[in-house]
């Protein structure tokens, strides 16, 4: 479980060697998008030579490869054998591409006795949208992040402040994810100067049902932390709710502050006491 | 003559030129020289050891990389030899 994953280039020794300094739950080192062509070769090396040789890392790792159909693809792979890697993070994909990593994943397992490999996929194509609930089921997926800009590039529309243009994928992802007990995770916010912008983007997807949001600058991870942790007021009718359950123990419903409290409710509180718990907040 | 070359000169990292010779010799500018030239030969020493390269002209412009950057950029810049 995490609230916030930051997008680090693999080629920037700078942010790679404060990694496990910045306040996010985890790190995406990022060798697709933010790496030239001509330098994925030595971004790779960078953070192959890091892994195996740095000395302080983040405590949850994702490695963002490039695209299953690029020549960079199975070296990419290649810093598995780190066995520092949590997630493998596929981009523009698709149920097909899936398939594909998969294989090579199992491979590798075989091949380096590795633990079985988990992955998080990256839905910024119309058609990944469309393959959701098949890509959701997929043994290897334990999330799926929300990739708005090239989305919006595909449908050639513009990103709003709202963000109205992406409910419909934002509502896919929720659903697909919270269906098949997997974290959905919501689009980076590409305003990294703008807190308010930040906040009412983040309370808009945690209301709609994002379990997490990645972050492009780290100015942005203390607004994501904080809204996608839970509130105290949340917190503290969780307490208030569990309190009264071990009074009530033999009764299937009871009331808090005036409101039945039943099963779904019970749950609820059960969820944000572990979340509490998790983020160190009681 | 096949040469290559890697890395950035911005802050913590370090830009690396690899050139083929007839003998091996490192030239090391760095910020940190005064602390850190030995280190930073030993890192540059043991990678062209631990790779087997040898007769090599080796220019580090070091900006505070730390040991791990300073050999991927050069395994970089001898991959990139040509």
């Amino acid at each position: 479980m995490f609230r916030s994953l930051l997008f680090i280039p693999s080629n920037n020794p700078s942010m790679i060697q404060n990694a496990d300094i910045f306040s996010a739950d985890g790190i995406i080192f990022d060798l697709e998008d933010s790496v030239d062509i001509s330098e994925k070769d030595n971004a790779r090396n960078l953070l192959m030579n890091y892994l195996n040789e740095g000395t302080n890392y983040p405590s949850l790792i994702v490695l963002r490869i490039n695209p299953v159909e690029t020549e960079f693809f199975l070296n990419d792979l290649e810093l598995l054998k780190t066995q520092k890697i949590n997630y493998v993070l596929l981009p523009k994909a698709d149920i097909e591409s899936l398939k594909i990593l998969d294989r090579h994943l199992s491979t590798y397992e075989e091949k380096y006795k590795l633990d079985k490999i988990k992955v998080i996929v990256l839905t910024e194509t119309t058609n990944s949208i469309i393959e959701i609930d098949q890509i959701a089921k997929h043994k290897r997926v334990e999330g799926i992040l929300l990739g708005a800009e090239d989305l919006c590039n595909e449908l050639e529309i513009n990103r709003t402040n709202e963000g109205n243009e992406i409910l419909f994928a934002r509502s896919k992802v929720i659903y697909a994810c919270t269906a098949n007990n997997i974290i959905a995770i919501d689009t980076p916010n590409t305003s990294i100067d703008n807190e308010e912008l930040l906040k009412k983007d983040c309370l808009n997807a945690k209301n709609l049902g994002m379990k997490a949001k990645s972050a492009i600058h780290p100015n942005q991870l203390e607004i994501i932390n904080d809204i996608f942790s839970p509130s105290k007021d949340e917190i503290d009718w969780a307490i208030k709710v569990i309190k009264e359950k071990e009074k009530n123990l033999s009764k299937g419903a009871f009331s808090v502050d005036g409101k039945m409290i039943d099963k779904p409710l019970l749950m609820k509180a059960d969820k944000i006491i572990n979340k509490a718990k998790l983020y160190h907040l009681i | 003559m096949k040469i290559g070359t890697a890395g950035s000169k911005e802050s913590n990292d370090c830009f690396i030129t690899v050139k083929e010779s007839d003998k091996t010799e490192i030239t090391i500018e760095s910020i940190v020289a005064a602390f850190f030239y030995d280190q930073i030969k030993e890192t540059i020493e043991n990678t062209l050891k631990e790779l087997d390269v040898k007769n090599v002209i080796v220019v580090v412009e070091d900006k505070g990389a730390l040991d791990y950057t300073i050999k991927s950029r050069l395994i970089s810049a001898i991959k990139r030899m040509n």
